[in-house]
């Protein structure tokens, strides 16, 4: 099988690229920690409300933690709660969200956090809001007949 | 490539008529798809409302099923037979028995699980994500559909081992090799589909069992979901590999290397689905990077693609006396619909690939995950370069099927056709990757989210999405005009069906190409080593099951 010169120097040349890319995003999911949201914890989707943490659902200052705040929502058909919240500009939050019933999406437009929400599954997102603003959240992935009325909001204020 | 294709230039008139069944359903498919793609993209520009009690989901999940599953698998699996018998000698009448009996079992499937659509018993999404839980005989008529397309596909393997016992020693010939490939690939990809219809949701849809795992089912999906999208892709590649250069009358660049890229797509496009899972909790990072290395194993043979297909243009440019760096480009035939449509397809794959790349980028998918990005993205690569490259397909097969001509003024339309198609499409997809970007979501009804800043700021998007659809739906009801006059009403006469030679004909393409062992052996071990252990974990620790819901 003959392979011409020019095809040779192509593809050496799109698979160099091919590995810087993956080296460059490799990097930066496993040695900066920007991976994308992968909690492995588990929890009955029938008794969400009587579990920590998504019994009190909402924003809650912790101590001794890598982050300041715990923000915790729990998901169903077509509603988040809570349905607005308030966080204070420069804060380490970890968003920690699990559904009732079907799956869901859990997207803060404009920001990175962008994260399915499964029954069964807890997902956790660790972030800074470091812009003030108001944030929409948004389920983007189909669950139902009022699923485009599914929304929350995020307003980062100063404090 | 030793062999010649000139014993057989027609298609056989009796493999002829279960090809063009297969195509009357595509655009049969296509049609109705067509109509509620636009009622979508006009409900959510916020500016007319569907009449009748008809649901936005509804029709989203007619759309996505007709496009996505219908269109698709009925165009590829008559074209694939067709090819076949062209190149590999007509079918034997056991291979057409086989052939209508998958056509039959798949038309039945469409139309159950078509029917609990309408009758809004399965407004799942073509997706069908438990614990959505759509009426039982929507799940029965998609099985319907891949076991149908299985048997389908066994006749195209009956002819291509029937060569390869009257040729022994010889390279098959090339569409029905590459047919071959694709139709392997989906059988593969399809266990997994299968399995989770099969054993998990079906039984589950008829009360047998309460509850159901979604993380299995959907890791069974996706396991089938990416290669689908190859075995969209695959048939167009075979347009661009091997009839091209034949239509503008040049050859195919090398015949092995050809070979090569396929098997590659073989091997790199199953091992993969976890990059539609980047954002869901319950799988390691570990393994969904290890996935996502894999996925971009298929820019190789990527590469090799746009290497090739350029290099006959600009070989064939130069044997016509094409001077300069890119004057070879100018004297492709820009006026021959069989050429410029599935051009203008290839064309629109290096922005759409682009956006692949992206979208597959382990964290980076954050960015655009379920945002109607996606939906631009894949309107650019299945609904553009694959759509485009079978309409063109269809321009010369159907006459040529049907003993027709394509005649100057459908020639003359079908390249309108195409400009109308990429028009329309530069406004809908362009509008859906910029307001994915900030942050729209897919797969949702027109809505304000409650006069939020930002969603405000996405309308303007939507709107110039109903444009695009608009003009799309334009280009639906052209190609449908055209498809009918091909298969009806024009001129009788002989269309080609163009088949490329290999620039070098004294160099075989290496028999190690046809060791199904081998490529079937490996394609496996890969899917064993990227799928086992995280689906051991994810059965291991699952949480407990999902009761079905009905939330539409």
């Amino acid at each position: 099988m003959h392979m011409h010169k020019l095809e040779k120097v192509w593809l050496i040349f799109g698979i160099s690229c091919l590995i810087i890319f993956l080296t460059t995003i490799g990097v930066s999911a496993f040695y900066l920690g920007n991976k994308p949201p992968s909690c492995l914890l588990t929890i009955d989707p029938e008794k969400v409300d009587q579990q920590a943490p998504f019994n009190k659902p909402g924003l809650h200052k912790v101590e001794g933690k890598e982050w300041d705040y715990e923000l915790v929502y729990v998901a169903s058909a077509f509603s988040y709660n809570p349905g607005q919240v308030e966080v204070p500009l420069g804060a380490k939050v970890k968003v920690i969200a699990t559904t009732k019933d079907v799956i869901h999406g859990f997207e803060v437009a404009g920001t990175n956090i962008n994260m399915m929400l499964e029954p069964g599954y807890i997902s956790e997102y660790t972030t800074t809001f470091d812009k003030a603003g108001e944030y929409l959240i948004v389920c983007n992935e189909y669950c139902g007949s009022g699923h485009h009325l599914m929304f929350s909001k995020i307003e980062v204020v100063k404090k | 490539m030793i062999h010649t294709y000139s014993a057989k230039v027609k298609v056989d008139p009796k493999d002829a008529k279960l090809s063009m069944a297969h195509f009357f359903v595509a655009f049969g498919a296509l049609a109705l798809g067509g109509l509620m793609g636009l009622l979508q993209t006009l409900v959510r520009s916020g500016k007319f409302e569907l009449p009748l009690g008809i649901g936005y989901y509804q029709i989203l999940t007619a759309h996505g099923v007709l496009m996505g599953l219908v269109l698709t698998t009925f165009f590829i699996m008559g074209f694939q037979y067709a090819a076949v018998s062209r190149t590999a000698g007509p079918h034997s009448n056991a291979a057409r028995r086989t052939g209508w009996i998958g056509f039959w079992l798949m038309t039945a499937g469409t139309l159950m699980s078509g029917t609990m659509i309408l009758l809004n018993k399965a407004s799942v999404l073509y997706t069908f994500y438990a614990p959505l839980q759509a009426h039982w005989i929507f799940y029965l008529g998609l099985t319907f559909v891949v076991v149908g397309s299985w048997v389908d596909g066994a006749a195209q393997i009956m002819t291509y081992v029937k060569w390869r016992k009257n040729n022994r020693g010889k390279p098959s010939p090339l569409l029905s090799f590459m047919a071959v490939i694709n139709t392997i690939m989906w059988i593969v990809a399809t266990l997994g589909v299968a399995a989770t219809v099969l054993f998990q949701l079906l039984p589950w849809s008829l009360g047998w069992v309460d509850t159901v795992d979604v993380l299995v089912s959907r890791t069974l999906f996706w396991y089938f979901g990416h290669p689908l999208v190859y075995f969209w892709l695959l048939p167009a590649y075979m347009c661009w590999y091997a009839i091209i250069p034949k239509i503008i009358g040049g050859k195919i660049f090398s015949d092995s290397l050809a070979r090569l890229s396929f098997i590659l797509f073989l091997i790199f496009s199953i091992p993969v689905g976890f990059h539609h899972q980047l954002t869901e909790p319950g799988i390691d990072p570990a393994w969904k990077f290890f996935q996502v290395i894999l996925t971009f194993m298929v820019v190789i043979p990527s590469l090799m693609t746009a290497f090739s297909i350029f290099a006959t243009f600009e070989r064939y440019g130069r044997s016509k006396g094409a001077k300069g760096l890119f004057g070879w480009f100018r004297v492709l035939p820009w006026n021959d619909a069989r050429f410029i449509v599935p051009f203008i397809g290839m064309a629109s794959f290096i922005p759409a690939g682009a956006g692949g790349i992206i979208n597959a980028s382990n964290q980076m998918d954050q960015v655009v995950h379920n945002t109607i990005w996606v939906t631009g993205h894949f309107h650019l690569t299945a609904a553009t370069s694959v759509v485009l490259t079978f309409f063109g397909i269809s321009y010369w097969l159907v006459p040529h099927l049907t003993g027709r001509k394509l005649t100057k003024t459908m020639n003359k339309l079908a390249i309108i056709q195409a400009w109308v198609w990429f028009i329309g499409m530069v406004f809908m997809s362009g509008a859906m990757h910029i307001q994915g970007l900030l942050g729209g979501p897919r797969r949702s009804s027109f809505s304000t989210y409650g006069d939020s800043k930002q969603a405000l700021e996405w309308i303007p998007y939507q709107i110039a999405q109903a444009v695009g659809g608009t003009i799309l739906f334009i280009g639906i009801i052209l190609v449908i005009i055209i498809f009918i006059h091909l298969a009806f009403f024009a001129p009788k006469g002989e269309e080609e069906f163009p088949v490329g030679e290999a620039e070098n004909l004294e160099e075989k393409a290496p028999m190690v190409f046809e060791n199904w062992k081998l490529w079937l052996g490996i394609t496996a071990a890969l899917i064993l080593f990227a799928y086992t252990i995280p689906f051991i974990d994810i059965i291991q620790y699952a949480p407990p099951g999902s009761k079905g819901f009905k939330t539409w």
